[in-house]
């Protein structure tokens, strides 16, 4: 059985985060979390870097505020339970590769647009920071982020675009992975390495 | 964006509205009802080998040779001619704000905007509010009914399959019966068919990782579909048991197993901390 604290000691032995006291995160910390990630993505928009070096970067901003631990726990569902704490920490690291491949990659779309603040709301637990995007040709559209700081900073646990939720997608995916390989954890590990 | 075809006899409105009586319940959160899904699989593998053979490849080439402003004007073109029909579903829905704002974009990029090519109305703030007779359909009190995937045209629920067969019967440019409006409608269709090839082209990255790059691209598109649709109709959905499906919250700390949002009041929440507790 993995508690969080075994999660949170793995997480911080891959140096995924720093393992501080737990506050809650207030509104004003969650939206200069998120107005960072903006400024870091336009940032790099902006530097006119080759298309392949610019995805490199958006996986590096996904990672350094996305609370990767904490999504890939989550993901794996049931499937947790059966996991040692060898092989969580095996999918933890595979895992955080890819999901920063797959939504790291989403910020190329915002080339050309540009994404704005709206306003935060407390949620049962964390704080949602509503932003709007606005892409050229395109109506805007809403982007969530959903921001808590277990670990001791603040860092986003969710993603809503538009009403589709990125725990939601990825728990269906990764279940789906785990069936095609008849629920083999370490095949699982193998392929997203 | 909605389809249109050149023939419709607005007879076939009551059949559409008769199909509707016979959709299922909705399911509350974020449940899937889906109990055609052997056909709407079969249906799936269709679409992606349409997508393979014809939408995907024109998709690449509209990226490769048509330019930026001429894709993003074909866009604009093709929502400027269904911004009546629009217009005319915000009536229906008691909407007079979203009626307006549409018929005044409508009017404005038709004038100012070189008849629709051009938006000078974003630039005043007046954006499309989306709409059609799928969320007239939900705001009148009609149920979501069952998942489909429709051929070519992809995902969705019974109660939008009836909506878009009555949006493509009831297009407000064929009322005025002058042959300038009707041949305005025509490019419109055939903006409707560059648009979704430009789209294609557009979102290249996220379409190909839905379609080709998941376990379960059938799954993905019904989640994100549903979820989607939802959303952009709120209370009306249907779905949330009245809630307002705006704020996705799930709790990925608290769950086991629950993907179903925690409470009404936050239907987007994942708690995924208390999982982990």
């Amino acid at each position: 059985m993995i508690t969080r604290r075994t999660l949170l000691a793995s997480a911080a032995a891959l140096g995924l985060t720093a393992p501080l006291p737990a506050f809650a995160v207030t509104q004003q910390a969650a939206t200069q979390l998120v107005g960072q990630l903006v400024a870091e993505v336009n940032a790099v928009i902006a530097s006119g870097q080759p298309e392949g070096a610019m995805l490199a970067e958006f996986e590096r901003i996904f990672l350094r505020h996305a609370d990767v631990p904490t999504i890939a726990a989550y993901v794996l569902g049931p499937a947790r339970r059966a996991a040692t704490p060898a092989q969580m920490q095996a999918f933890m690291q595979a895992y955080s590769a890819y999901v920063a491949r797959k939504y790291g990659g989403r910020f190329r779309e915002f080339i050309g647009g540009e994404v704005e603040v709206v306003t935060a709301r407390d949620l049962p637990r964390g704080v949602e920071v509503e932003t709007r995007a606005l892409l050229r040709g395109q109506s805007p559209f809403r982007v969530d982020f959903h921001v808590e700081d277990s670990t001791g900073r603040p860092l986003f646990f969710n993603l809503i675009i538009e009403g589709v939720n990125m725990l939601l997608s990825e728990r269906q995916e990764v279940l789906a992975m785990l069936d095609a390989r008849g629920g083999s954890l370490d095949r699982l590990i193998a392929d997203l390495a | 964006m909605r389809a249109r075809s050149l023939a419709r006899p607005a007879a076939l409105v009551p059949a559409a509205l008769l199909a509707l009586a016979a959709c299922t319940p909705a399911p509350p959160g974020t449940q899937v009802h889906d109990p055609y899904e052997a056909r709407n699989r079969a249906v799936h593998a269709f679409n992606i080998k349409a997508d393979t053979v014809a939408l995907r490849p024109l998709g690449q080439a509209a990226n490769a040779v048509v330019p930026e402003g001429i894709g993003a004007a074909i866009v604009t073109f093709s929502d400027n001619a269904s911004l009546p029909g629009m217009a005319l579903n915000g009536l229906l829905q008691g909407n007079i704000e979203d009626a307006a704002v549409n018929s005044g974009r409508f009017v404005f990029n038709t004038l100012f905007g070189f008849l629709g090519f051009g938006d000078p109305a974003a630039e005043i703030g007046l954006y499309e509010r989306d709409t059609d007779f799928g969320e007239t359909l939900a705001v009148w009190g009609a149920p979501e009914g069952a998942y489909l995937e429709l051929p070519l045209l992809g995902p969705s629920t019974e109660r939008d399959a009836a909506g878009e067969l009555v949006d493509i019967l009831l297009d407000p440019l064929e009322w005025v019966g002058s042959d300038a409006v009707e041949a305005y409608r025509r490019y419109g269709t055939a903006a409707y068919v560059g648009e979704q090839i430009v789209e294609r082209g557009q979102f290249m990255g996220t379409v190909d990782g839905l379609l080709y790059e998941s376990a379960d691209s059938y799954a993905q598109a019904r989640l994100a579909y549903l979820q989607n649709r939802r959303f952009q109709l709120g209370p009306a959905s249907g779905a949330g048991g009245g809630a307002a499906q705006a704020d996705g919250f799930v709790d990925p700390f608290a769950d086991e197993g629950a993907a179903a949002p925690a409470a009404d009041a936050y239907p987007d929440f994942v708690d995924p901390f208390a999982d982990l507790e």
